[in-house]
């Protein structure tokens, strides 16, 4: 009997074992349907391979693009348009949703219009910011940043304004200075909501970087790459530019997602 | 007040001289408090005397405004107008400590324990050598098993009251207020921290008030218990209990414990069917 049990353990054990791997690897399973599912199409000519290549030249073309071609360069181009445009929305957007956000009246005033431009497609701005910045780095950053500037501005602002009044009241009751109060207790106390804005905030700024790099002139970046390909008809680059794009916009985000965990501890605990 | 236990230099009181001591009454002395809320007065013209040095449970119906009255005399809550002083000194120039019901809200989850515990003195000022060697004195005081290098959210809810508590005892207050502290616990974190309270109170003689909704405890713990009416709020009664301290199981069936008990029943019952 003991035995028995004994054995009848062990094997369930083993069995939660292979099922804590399998479940491990569920999130690698849709993308392999869809390429499973691309590479299908492809091979019995439902797919007109003249829009679509097939998955395989597409692969190997984008590694080659990678390691020995252009595509790097374009990425690093992205990257580093993006990340100043980040910089400069942070940099505003985080002091200035501080200060609207701390008092009431203000958020009020300004809500409708940080709204009103968050809701308008920062697209649209595309001819005002090329007469404003130009046809250079300038107005395609100066876009991507007024974009993301917009969101983060809005998140951070909202944070402060509903920060828990407990905390406040607890900090103010030993004493602390309005400084201090807002250094130490608001700003922490808006940290996760900061956070949600920064995230949003540099996806918004990929977003726009890449559609800019397609339409305000320009030598090298993603978008430009992308516009290039299609120009050309060279399909296999683009389907790899775009799939190269998505990874990167996924890995932005994903490491702001382990910079929040690591700063932001207490969020939601 | 002493805290000689403590075996500490006194911390630096609020500026502004103590008036001169002989003349000045002690206690809590609160004239014409009066404050208005959009749905009408809480308090109006209310005067209130209490002593220094005892332990004060308020007691009343429910929305009376007990947690507004602490709120208003702690300085927590602006009041519209009228008076408080202790010890013949405004709030201002009081050093006075606050715990709140919701430890959750009220820690800060960013710092680990021990610097939520530290943070009031780092408010004033001190160096990291004064702050550690008094938190030390304090945890040795009160013999703390918590591990306090933890984060709030890592601690159960006992704990992180505990840490509130410590924290509010930390500048040795004058005064230390208590909204409910106990109501988001357990009934075993609630009898713990309560004896670990009454023992705070033993050894520091803080002056406390402490606002219950649970009548057992609020006449355990308390010198004085102050019954409230509803609202326009008055002071419906004022009991003095004084059974020996420390207070303990065999307290809950002395017969001065459940007659207090019984006449604060009473009183709270005559005020909320009036």
């Amino acid at each position: 009997m003991t035995v028995n049990r004994a054995v009848v353990t062990g094997g369930s054990v083993r069995r939660r074992k292979r099922r804590a791997l399998r479940d491990r690897l569920l999130p690698i399973v849709g993308p392999l349907i869809l390429i499973g599912l691309w590479w299908l199409t492809s091979a019995t000519g439902i797919l007109n391979a003249k829009l679509v290549p097939a998955p395989g030249p597409t692969l190997v073309t984008t590694w080659n693009a990678l390691l020995h071609g252009t595509m790097l360069h374009d990425l690093v181009q992205t990257l580093i348009r993006v990340l100043y445009a980040f910089a400069f929305a942070a940099g505003i957007g985080v002091p200035l949703g501080i200060l609207i956000g701390a008092n009431e009246r203000v958020y009020r005033s300004i809500e409708f219009l940080v709204d009103f431009f968050r809701s308008t497609p920062s697209t649209a701005m595309f001819p005002l910011f090329m007469l404003m910045f130009g046809l250079g780095e300038e107005g395609k950053i100066a876009l991507a940043a007024f974009a993301a500037f917009l969101i983060i501005v809005f998140n951070v602002a909202y944070g402060v304004l509903h920060a828990r009044k407990t905390r406040i009241l607890a900090a103010r009751s030993m004493g602390a200075s309005s400084l201090r109060i807002f250094s130490d207790i608001i700003f922490l106390e808006t940290l996760p909501q900061t956070f949600v804005g920064l995230r949003a905030g540099v996806s918004v700024a990929l977003v726009v970087v890449v559609v800019a790099e397609m339409f305000i002139g320009g030598v090298d970046g993603m978008g430009h790459r992308i516009m290039e390909d299609q120009y050309s008809y060279n399909l296999k680059d683009m389907y790899g530019s775009l799939i190269v794009s998505g990874a990167f916009g996924y890995g932005l985000n994903y490491l702001f997602l382990l910079i929040e965990r690591h700063f932001v501890h207490w969020a939601g605990r | 007040m002493s805290s000689g236990a403590l075996e500490l230099a006194p911390l630096p009181r609020a500026v502004g001289a103590a008036p001169d001591e002989a003349d000045v009454p002690r206690g809590i002395r609160i004239r014409g408090l009066t404050k208005e809320f959009d749905n009408g007065y809480v308090y109006r013209d209310f005067d209130l005397d209490l002593h220094d040095g005892e332990f004060i449970s308020i007691f009343g119906p429910n929305g009376c405004g007990k947690s507004t009255l602490i709120n208003l005399i702690s300085g927590l809550a602006p009041i519209d107008s009228g008076e408080v002083l202790y010890n013949g000194k405004p709030i201002g120039q009081t050093k006075v400590s606050y715990v709140f019901q919701n430890y959750r809200d009220a820690l800060f989850p960013w710092m680990r324990a021990i610097s939520n515990i530290q943070y009031p003195l780092k408010l004033l000022h001190l160096d990291k050598k004064t702050r550690d060697r008094r938190v030390e004195a304090l945890l040795a005081e009160f013999d703390v098993r918590i591990d306090l290098q933890r984060y709030p959210y890592e601690l159960s809810g006992g704990q992180q009251q505990t840490v509130s508590i410590l924290r509010a005892l930390i500048t040795d207050p004058e005064v230390l207020f208590l909204d409910e502290p106990f109501s988001a616990l357990d009934f075993e974190m609630t009898l713990f921290i309560r004896e670990k309270l009454q023992e705070v109170f033993l050894q520091t003689g803080t002056t406390m008030l402490l606002v219950s909704h649970d009548l057992e405890e609020a006449v355990y713990l308390a010198d004085q218990v102050l019954l409230l009416t509803k609202r326009p709020t008055r002071v419906a009664e004022i009991l003095g209990y004084d059974d020996p301290r420390p207070r303990t199981v065999e307290t809950l069936s002395e017969p001065s414990f459940i007659a207090t008990k019984k006449l604060s029943l009473e009183i709270f019952q005559r005020e909320v069917r009036r």
